[in-house]
């Protein structure tokens, strides 16, 4: 397959600050410099982009050289922290800035949605805003037309297509907008943080869609999202942008994992978690290791949706003890309800202090779970979980347990657990 | 890979581009966007007003009674002959489309802030859908304006047409792009300095007083008669006078003038801007 971008050398200045009655100056500067024939006087002192540290110009490069190849087909994901360049990035793709060097080659229709209902005017009907919106996205009149009735019904407001959407719920506002994007027919599209709103139930459709986009109808898509489990279940590969640059390419799971050891290691929160630790619990034992661990026995927080989710634990004494005891609670991070809590006795014999022992544990049938991402909480305990030693929660920044899944079926991807349904046929009527 | 394929990029974007590549060919690819923008500012415009379309007619009426009480009976100034509504709504109605041309296109990076920077589409599409819009506004006065006429030719005035009344359109087109060329030259400085958009905002007001809405040309002498003549919109607003009227000051050389600097208004603004569209969502 061919390429269907092709980065070389991008970057993109910002200047930061505000911009008054020294920006005049500074524009007449510049100018003279340029005059001359000089370079930008400005640019020379950039230095890569860092927010916690404050630079000596107020020039920061939010890109440097940026190379990057893209090819056909698929999803591609783009993580990376807040203020990496994502945002910068899809920005110079989409043409709404352009960059201040280098060059960016994109084969066939490219489509940008860095906002759902990008120009919905209020005082307009649902209908009119498809076209408008439509319009605004690149696609012509006859296009939208031909797409009309799939869009109404992907959105589910054929009721209200002629009301004005300023009386609209915000959740029919989003769906409809989403729905007018997820039927452009572009050839490259490009989608940011669109998924942040809307009902969870609404954004495992649009995830769906847009795998059916990119699997089902082979378009590219560029996916950038700070929610790590739809990167896993869009995207096969992703690039990890940080301060501005690529740190890697690779594999999607790869990716996450390089990303989330990335922002561990600078965490300064780890410590203050440590802290709060100490002061709910006795400390007579702790949890010294915890780590997912993938069939291969290799440490992985990555679960197929038909693997058994096998944690490791390894556990250090402080004090003689009766015994020990785990809990183990698995919390939503969109509502942050506990999904579910599972408890298991490690030791019933007494431990020595300064003991240390590894366990293996498996939450769960195989299967159990549906695809997404579990925030989990462990604590140790006595055997009767009447006197807490230890919690990991996260103030300790434990990563979260992800459960991937091939499916694209976006029923499959809501809810947490599988339950099995099973049906027999009755030849006779109730009565 | 296939090497040839690969040499074929249908688009690509850098940090250079020459000034004078105007994108015309992805205009008139996005030209049904520029229908939608017109539409949605005409729909919008009178949504939940009880009046409707009729507000179009309201503000110039209103004006011309201040103008006839104002200039024409405390101030006393000549009409040419004309009488006096129909003098002042000619020039109001011709000041009233360029002006709401100049300043909407002044505003246009900030007033359309929110969707330029968020997804690309040809920028000049924008002002060019706000002299769409305006021109629709423009037309339900013209037809207010030769309503006004018709009164007055039965009620028995007698009012000369000339052969200037063709060049009508013309005119009417030098109008708009006056105000798209010099809303754009200005919205090129207000994405940074705000300042700009201040002046424009009471300047235009003032600017009024430079052409002859409120009196005519010939009531000039010497030096100041000339001075006034060189504007641009002077020229179209006693062109228009001429071929209603058959008075004002206009002719062929006035027309060659409107022309050319009507061009040249034009292509500076389009240049400018062009260039202002790629950086301006960073600096706005």
């Amino acid at each position: 397959m061919g390429l269907a971008v092709k980065v070389e050398n991008v970057s993109k200045a910002y200047q930061l600050g505000q911009f008054n009655t020294g920006a005049l100056s500074q524009d007449l500067e510049r100018w003279w410099a340029l005059v001359r024939g000089k370079e930008d006087p400005f640019l020379k002192i950039g230095e890569t982009n860092d927010r916690s540290v404050k630079g000596s110009s107020n020039i920061v490069w939010s890109l440097k050289d940026i190379n990057l190849e893209i090819e056909q087909g698929g999803a591609v994901g783009i993580i990376g922290k807040n203020g990496a360049g994502k945002s910068t990035l899809l920005k110079i793709l989409s043409r709404v800035t352009s960059p201040t060097s280098g060059i960016i080659r994109v084969k066939g229709r490219m489509a940008s949605l860095l906002e759902v209902g990008t120009g919905f005017h209020p005082e307009l009907t649902g209908r009119e805003n498809i076209f408008l919106n439509g319009a605004i996205l690149g696609m012509r009149k006859r296009e939208i037309k031909k797409q009309f009735d799939e869009i109404v019904d992907f959105a589910g407001i054929e009721r209200y297509i002629d009301t004005p959407v300023k009386r609209y719920s915000s959740g029919m506002y989003v769906r409809l907008a989403f729905a007018v994007a997820a039927h452009l027919e572009s050839e490259i599209l490009i989608v940011d943080e669109v998924l942040a709103v809307g009902d969870a139930e609404f954004q495992k459709k649009c995830l769906g869609k847009m795998g059916n986009i990119s699997r089902g109808e082979g378009k590219t898509v560029l996916f950038v999202s700070h929610n790590m489990n739809s990167v896993a279940n869009l995207c096969k590969r992703s690039i990890v942008l940080d301060r501005g640059m690529i740190s890697m390419t690779g594999d999607t799971q790869k990716a996450i994992e390089f990303y989330r050891s990335s922002s561990i290691s600078d965490n300064v929160d780890i410590d203050k978690g440590l802290m709060d630790r100490l002061k709910r619990t006795t400390g007579s034992a702790r949890i010294s290791n915890f780590c997912g661990i993938d069939l291969l026995g290799n440490e992985s927080w990555f679960f197929g949706d038909d693997e058994p989710v096998t944690l490791g634990v390894s556990i250090k004494c402080f004090d003689n003890i009766d015994g020990l005891g785990i809990y183990i609670a698995l919390e939503s991070p969109s509502s942050g309800e506990i999904v579910t809590n599972c408890k298991a006795i490690l030791s019933s014999e007494k431990l020595k202090n300064q003991s240390e022992e590894d366990f293996v544990l498996c939450v769960g049938k195989e299967g159990s779970f549906r695809p997404g991402e579990y925030n989990l909480y462990v604590a140790l305990a006595n055997p009767n979980f009447t006197k807490w030693y230890d919690v990991i929660d996260k103030n300790v920044n434990l990563p979260s347990l992800v459960i991937t899944s091939p499916k694209i079926d976006p029923h499959y991807h809501s809810g947490f657990f599988n339950v099995s349904l099973s049906v027999e046929k009755r030849n006779e009527k109730y009565s | 890979m296939n090497s040839v394929s690969e040499d074929y990029w249908d688009l690509e974007i850098s940090s250079k581009q020459s000034l004078f590549d105007l994108k015309l060919r992805d205009i008139w690819r996005y030209r049904d966007l520029l229908q939608m923008f017109v539409l949605r500012d005409f729909k919008a415009f009178y949504k939940q007003t009880i009046l409707g379309p009729v507000w179009f007619f309201i503000q110039p009426l209103f004006t011309m009674g201040v103008y006839i009480f104002v200039f024409g009976n405390l101030a006393g100034l000549s009409t040419d002959g004309i009488p006096q509504p129909l003098f002042y709504l000619a020039g109001i109605i011709c000041w009233t489309y360029f002006s709401d041309c100049l300043l909407k296109t002044s505003n246009v990076f900030r007033q359309e802030g929110a969707i330029l920077g968020k997804v690309y589409f040809p920028r000049v599409i924008m002002p060019l859908s706000l002299i769409f819009s305006n021109l629709i506004r423009f037309i339900v006065q013209l037809v207010l304006f030769l309503l006004a006429i018709s009164y007055f030719v039965i009620q028995g005035t007698t009012l000369t047409l000339s052969l200037y009344l063709w060049l009508f359109p013309i005119l009417i087109l030098c109008l708009a792009l006056q105000g798209l060329g010099l809303g754009m030259i200005v919205s090129a400085l207000t994405t940074k300095y705000r300042d700009v958009a201040l002046l424009l905002g009471f300047g235009v007001q003032l600017l009024m007083y430079s052409t002859t809405v409120v009196y005519p040309l010939s009531s000039l002498n010497g030096n100041i008669q000339t001075i006034i003549g060189l504007n641009p919109i002077t020229l179209v607003i006693e062109g228009v006078r001429k071929g209603f009227f058959n008075q004002g000051l206009f002719d062929l050389y006035s027309l060659v003038y409107l022309l050319f600097s009507t061009l040249i208004v034009l292509i500076l603004g389009l240049i400018i801007f062009n260039k202002v569209e790629r950086h301006f969502v960073d600096t706005i």
